[in-house]
């Protein structure tokens, strides 16, 4: 098969680095305890914003910046109603997802047609012309190592980190949590934030380098799939790199090999990034004790000092 | 909070508008879209349409739409709604929207529904198609004299008659001008998803197509092929903005004279279930300007096939032309009926791969 390994690696990377970042923020936001459906919301958010910052000053630098903010931005309105009104998480992150569509669908409306200022891939002083591994580590854009290296941070952080503690202990439970004298609403609605920032950077990533275009819901599920990949890598940071690369693998292959005129049931092929997901998602849970040990114990429970 | 609340209050009061504002004599038109009307391809030529109906008639009509409404029970929740609403005529604008269409037609006998490229027609359900597969023949013809690598990429949505249509199409123009020409073609079995067409375009370039076709509405491939330093065609819309080196012509979708039509149809009591399939020489089949790179001799050739096409003088299934396993399928001279093309489910020879199921 006349399929380059090393083209296909490259770019299954470029499609996988959305929901990684997406999917970091996410196991943040899970570990506290928090469980926010909005991502798609907070994604499509930071897409445009980002584009429309980038398109303005032409610095697709200062684009992300924003794109990080208005994702944090739009999850402090999930914080208010979730931490502080005591609301229902799954309602208001489906809420926070619709409201994230409409509102980047308002603001995007002259933005579409617009071509992004092109984000340069790093200088690796000619190591990107060693063969094979060249194409491969050393010819991305800032963000793929961002992404990798946000992952490295947050496994640092929860497992190395007193924070990281204790961000684990109010995940787990928040009531000896607060019985200790720590924060509950406060380090929730930091983690909430972060999820957001995220978020907002992986929509960014699409809006800025994947397409690279603003068109309304252009984000197309890939925040649900970051929200899979958070169970799938059973809330352990570096296992979120492995969901979302074999995520991005499964739909890069099968297009090139369709591509390549392959003779392959497609409609399987097209299905098999969600079978994939799907299977191991079974397979996982299907140990029970397993599952519940890695999943954190107050995820989706409302938290109220007095209770 | 306060914000919110009366973001949401004034979100209700513009949805309750529509339920109160219905003078008796308006007539009532609803739209369903399976994409957002921003997508610059087919979901937004049919808002177009839509406005053209409102400039027309003006206090006379009253539009609506829902935008990105899934295929299947989802949709026939939203053309149920309209109903209620009290639409008079309802145009169901994509494929997938055949049967609850004709469900919901079923259950509001007095409503007039119009399915746009499907098959099923009802008392008070019409069909209304354009014949895309004769602009893909004039893009067809272009990508064959344009291509340098002889290799066409296809983004392909769906395995229905139409799309089979288009790529057939194509490929008939492209290897009359161009024997060696090659296509691959990419199933990506969504109509919008920006990263997935993107992702497609990207594959199909690397493996050697210089040219990009596409049957999804979004204007990614094209965003890619500008990129990328290749060509492409519009699709349903002009695209130009999106790739305005790429960009070599465009098939634009012009929906507005048939929905203006219809809708005076609905007001002077004279809509009967027809089924309607209009090309090139109707109109709602237009050609986007040509690319300067496009040189002169085949910017005339171009032209001429489009003309021909128009004028009746030539089809874009004319034999004689095999199937894809070398059995006869039209013999010289002898041109495609409408019935074989509307449920069209297999390749002409020499297009590559299998029909998926």
């Amino acid at each position: 098969m006349d399929i380059s390994i090393v083209s296909l690696i490259a770019t299954l990377i470029v499609a996988a680095t959305p929901i990684l970042l997406a999917a970091t923020g996410e196991l943040i936001v899970e570990k506290s305890g928090v469980l926010n459906l909005g991502v798609e919301g907070m994604m499509i958010m930071g897409a445009i914003c980002g584009f429309i910052a980038a398109v303005s000053t032409g610095s697709p630098l200062l684009g992300f910046c924003i794109a990080a903010l208005s994702g944090a931005l739009l999850s402090l309105l999930f914080a208010i109603l979730t931490q502080y009104l005591l609301a229902n998480q799954v309602a208001s992150g489906l809420a926070l997802t619709l409201f994230g569509l409409g509102l980047a669908a308002l603001l995007g409306h002259s933005y579409s047609g617009i071509k992004p200022p092109s984000t340069p891939k790093i200088e690796w002083f000619g190591l990107s012309d060693i063969p094979v591994i060249g194409p491969i580590i050393f010819n991305h854009d800032l963000m793929v190592y961002f992404s990798l290296f946000l992952v490295f941070v947050v496994w640092i952080f929860l497992r190395f980190t007193r924070v990281g503690l204790i961000l684990r202990a109010v995940g787990e439970n928040h009531d000896a949590a607060h019985a200790l004298g720590y924060k509950v609403i406060r380090i929730r609605v930091l983690a909430i934030m972060f999820g957001g920032a995220c978020a907002g950077l992986g929509g960014a990533y699409l809006s800025l380098i994947r397409v690279p275009q603003w068109t309304e819901g252009m984000t197309a599920g890939a925040g649900w799939i970051a929200l899979a990949i958070v169970v799938f890598a059973s809330w352990k940071p570096w296992r979120l790199i492995l969901g979302a690369y074999l995520f991005g693998g499964v739909t890069i292959l099968q297009l090139n090999l369709q591509a390549n005129g392959f003779d392959i049931p497609v409609s399987y092929l097209s299905m098999a990034p969600y079978l994939v997901t799907i299977v191991v998602l079974v397979i996982m849970s299907a140990d029970r004790t397993r599952a519940s040990i890695n999943a954190p114990a107050s995820l989706g429970k409302i938290f109220h000092a007095s209770s | 909070m306060k914000l919110l609340k009366t973001l949401m209050t004034g979100a209700a009061l513009v949805v309750g508008l529509g339920g109160v504002a219905q003078a008796e004599d308006k007539t009532k038109v609803g739209f369903v879209y399976v994409g957002p009307v921003g997508d610059f391809g087919w979901s937004y030529e049919h808002n177009e349409g839509r406005k053209a109906v409102e400039e027309a008639f003006g206090d006379k009509v009253e539009t609506m739409y829902v935008e990105s409404v899934p295929e299947g029970a989802d949709s026939e929740r939203v053309m149920t709604q309209m109903a209620l609403d009290g639409a008079d005529l309802i145009f169901t604008t994509s494929f997938g929207y055949m049967d609850p269409t004709i469900n919901v037609a079923k259950k509001f006998p007095n409503v007039k529904f119009e399915h746009a490229t499907g098959y099923k027609q009802a008392d008070n359900v019409s069909t209304y198609s354009a014949r895309f597969y004769e602009g893909r023949s004039v893009i067809g013809h272009i990508a064959g004299h344009m291509t340098e690598s002889n290799t066409i990429g296809y983004i392909a949505s769906f395995p229905i008659p139409e799309v089979i249509r288009g790529i057939n199409s194509a490929y008939i123009a492209a290897q009359k001008v161009n024997p060696d020409v090659k296509l691959k073609i990419v199933w990506v079995y969504t109509w919008f998803d920006p990263a997935k067409e993107a992702d497609a375009a990207t594959a199909l370039i690397e493996q050697g197509a210089d040219i990009i076709m596409q049957h999804t509405d979004s204007p990614a491939a094209m965003t890619i092929a500008e990129e990328k330093g290749i060509y492409a065609f519009g699709q349903a819309s002009d695209m130009k903005q999106f790739g305005p080196k790429a960009r070599l012509s465009s098939i634009i979708d012009d929906w507005a004279p048939y929905y203006i039509t219809r809708t005076q149809a609905v007001m002077d009591g004279t809509w009967s279930s027809t089924a309607t399939w209009d090309g090139i020489k109707e109109g709602m089949v237009a050609i986007g300007d040509f690319s300067n790179d496009i040189p002169a001799d085949v910017q005339a050739s171009a032209k001429a096939l489009k003309d021909a096409l128009s004028s009746g003088a030539t089809h874009s299934f004319t034999g004689p032309i095999n199937k894809q396993d070398g059995s006869a399928w039209l013999a010289a001279g002898e041109t495609a009926d409408d019935g074989t093309l509307a449920g069209m489910n297999f390749y002409v020879e020499g297009v590559e791969g299998e029909v998926p199921n």
